[in-house]
């Protein structure tokens, strides 16, 4: 552990066996997360932009590490919600794909039909695009992790649910069931102070999220979401466990959410103090911390990352402003098989 | 040749199917070693112990768990122990289910089915019939057979259909109607009606267990001269636009006939497009005869009263006729 006295923020420093190659990997997903969420947000400002933006500033931390978890060569599958575009990323989406779907653009993944990340078939792609129904992800991974048991893939699911989502009548269903049938899911549970308006403390009883674990019969842990290796290393364990058949577990990652709900909203019902005491623990800047401690990483090293992620970004904004509206005549199609609509690829 | 019931056409439909193709699996309340509440599973899970999943009771977890697995390239038949419970499950179905392949191009096949429908004495959650329900929520597909050659026939499509099904079976019946099948593999195309009775002067426009009341009122009408055609929709939606068009072109004289409720109910939406594209044709008002809108209640006399019996039918056809 290394602590830093000014701000007594303890930051962990065990690597659980990743690469100096890997854990630069994760350094290089972290910036390409916030870089791409601040694209975002200007190409909002310029009304390019169709619907909401919702940041995950300060939540990239554990978006990201806990995705690095999967290994999506053995056909794992990651399911984000709204502030979990790190996690998407990880899995391998194109940010282009991505500024296109919040473009509204005819050649998105999505091809204008579904908003921001919303997207994403899991036995192709590794990940799958969330609705918006909260809770109702968690039964549809149960049946992802129950089909890769049926077809004898050794794969594990990794979804993400708030602690908003996890008041949801379907989050109970689903995570019984899963934890029931002992299926390969690792469940993160984001507490980030609100949802939406509305404290944590309204929204539970519970003294931490990962004490629904007990009632599920399934393990159940809480780690410091800012932290990236402990959220890591969290993780990586709840594979590991999932893959060898142990069954569910919830973890429970405290984080922030440094931005309001969206970007409409100013989230004047934070205390001050309160966004300022998370600042200082923001997950970007003690990771980059730890790497240097280590012997990782060097500002250098961190400012070419910057530089790679920047010029991707710009790319990926050049190609998606360059990319057609959909086609108003395609509105009616698509919605059974038969038409010839969507390729035989997704399915 | 032996007869088969209609709950044991479904029951084999899926035994054929699990054993035609091993991605196919059940998923549901009690459905393998109690073999369903109504025995409809009875003996699967002793053919393919590792094909029938025993949920806790969790509709949104069947249904959202089969919606995954059909991501994933399985065909999951998931079972309503009653298809009243469905309601509990609408939200997975409607918004993540029916809108996966429109929304992200990830098709979604799964067949949800149960039983469904009054005159059982079932009371208020034992008695329903949801087709309406669905019908304004694009992307699933709705079958309600009324006989053990379509029961059978359309659960294969079903199984087989690329696209999410919602199979309503009617526990009337599951094992009132016997029927002999053919031996052979066959299935019943979704969307196409059947002229179960071919008339020249009245089309009763019905489906499910309804198909048996209109067969009575028919009879009736026969004695005194009235030669009725039935046509028994089976697919709620796709619905065979061109049999009811055809019917209605050749009698002039429409009779929608529904056991769910009147007002808002699937018939709603037969009379509009009759009235729409094939006004012209017509001699007379089309009419509906449905469910008084009530929650079906438990008392014989109250059932009864509730749902659509023969007099009603009569009286409305005779309506029809006279005017």
């Amino acid at each position: 552990m290394t602590q830093d006295a000014t701000l007594t923020v303890t930051t962990s420093n065990n690597v659980h066996g990743l690469s100096h190659e890997q854990l630069l990997e994760i350094a290089y997903y972290l910036r390409l997360t916030r870089t791409l969420e601040e694209r975002l947000v200007a190409l909002f400002r310029q009304a390019k932009v169709i619907g909401g933006l919702y940041r995950s500033l300060g939540q990239e931390g554990e978006s990201v590490a806990a995705a690095y978890a999967l290994d999506y060569n053995q056909g794992d599958v990651v399911q984000p919600l709204i502030r979990n575009m790190g996690a998407i990323l990880v899995a391998g989406a194109k940010p282009a794909d991505i500024i296109k779907q919040y473009m509204a653009k005819g050649d998105s993944p999505t091809r204008g039909r579904e908003l921001n990340i919303h997207f994403g078939h899991p036995a192709r792609d590794g990940f799958i695009g969330q609705i918006s129904q909260l809770g109702d992800m968690i039964p549809v991974m149960a049946g992802i992790t129950l089909a890769g048991r049926m077809q004898k893939k050794n794969l594990v699911g990794l979804g993400f649910i708030g602690d908003g989502g996890s008041s949801t009548g379907a989050f109970y269903e689903g995570m019984n069931f899963a934890s029931v049938q002992k299926l390969p899911l690792v469940v993160v549970i984001e507490d980030n102070g609100y949802a939406y308006s509305t404290p944590t403390y309204k929204q539970t009883a519970a003294k931490t999220l990962a004490d629904k674990a007990y009632a599920f019969g399934c393990h159940g842990e809480t780690v410091d979401g800012n932290d990236v290796l402990a959220v890591y290393g969290a993780a990586q364990r709840a594979v590991t466990r999932a893959r060898n058949g142990e069954g569910v577990t919830l973890l429970e990652v405290k984080t922030f959410r440094m931005k309001g709900h969206a970007e409409h909203d100013n989230q004047a019902y934070v205390p001050p103090e309160v966004v300022e005491e998370w600042k200082a623990k923001d997950p970007v800047v003690r990771y980059e911390k730890v790497l240097m401690e280590l012997g990782v990483g060097t500002p250098a090293g961190f400012e070419a990352i910057q530089d790679r992620v920047r010029r991707e970004v710009d790319a990926a904004t050049d190609e998606a402003e360059k990319s057609p509206m959909p086609d108003p005549s395609e509105a009616g199609k698509g919605l059974f098989a038969g038409d010839g609509y969507w390729d035989a690829s997704n399915g | 040749m032996a007869e088969t019931t209609y709950l044991d056409a479904i029951r084999t439909a899926m035994i054929e199917e699990m054993a035609r193709d091993e991605r196919v699996f059940l998923i549901g309340e009690d459905v393998g070693l109690y073999g369903g509440a109504f025995k409809t599973s009875a003996g699967i899970i002793e053919q393919f112990p590792d094909r029938v999943i025993d949920t806790p009771i969790s509709e949104v977890a069947i249904v959202g768990a089969a919606s995954g697995a059909a991501l994933m390239g399985m065909r999951p038949i998931a079972e309503m122990q009653f298809i009243d419970f469905i309601t509990v499950a609408y939200d997975m179905l409607v918004n993540f289910t029916a809108t996966s392949r429109y929304r992200v191009g990830s098709p979604c096949p799964i067949v949800v089915r149960g039983p469904a429908g009054g005159g059982v004495h079932g009371g208020p959650f034992h008695s329903s019939n949801p087709e309406a329900m669905f019908m304004n929520r694009p992307g699933l597909k709705i079958v309600a057979p009324g006989t053990a050659y379509d029961a059978k026939g359309l659960m294969k499509a079903a199984i087989r259909d690329d696209d999410p099904v919602i199979f309503i079976e009617h526990k009337y019946l599951y094992r009132r109607i016997k029927e002999e099948l053919p031996e052979e593999d066959y299935i019943v195309p979704i969307g196409k009606a059947n002229v179960r009775r071919r008339g020249k002067d009245l089309t009763i426009l019905t489906w499910g267990a309804m198909i048996y009341l209109a067969d009575e009122a028919a009879d009736d009408l026969a004695r005194d001269g009235v030669s009725t055609e039935i046509v028994d929709l089976r697919s709620i939606l796709p619905f065979d636009e061109e049999a009811i068009l055809e019917s209605v072109a050749k009698t002039n004289r429409v009779l929608i006939l529904h056991e769910a409720p009147l007002t808002g109910g699937a018939g709603a939406e037969f009379a509009a497009r009759i009235a729409d594209k094939a006004f012209d044709y017509l001699d007379a008002p089309i009419k509906r005869v449905a469910a008084l809108d009530v929650p079906t209640p438990y008392s014989p006399p109250l059932e009864a009263a509730a749902l659509p019996a023969k007099a009603r039918v009569l009286k409305a056809a005779r309506e029809i006729l006279a005017y």
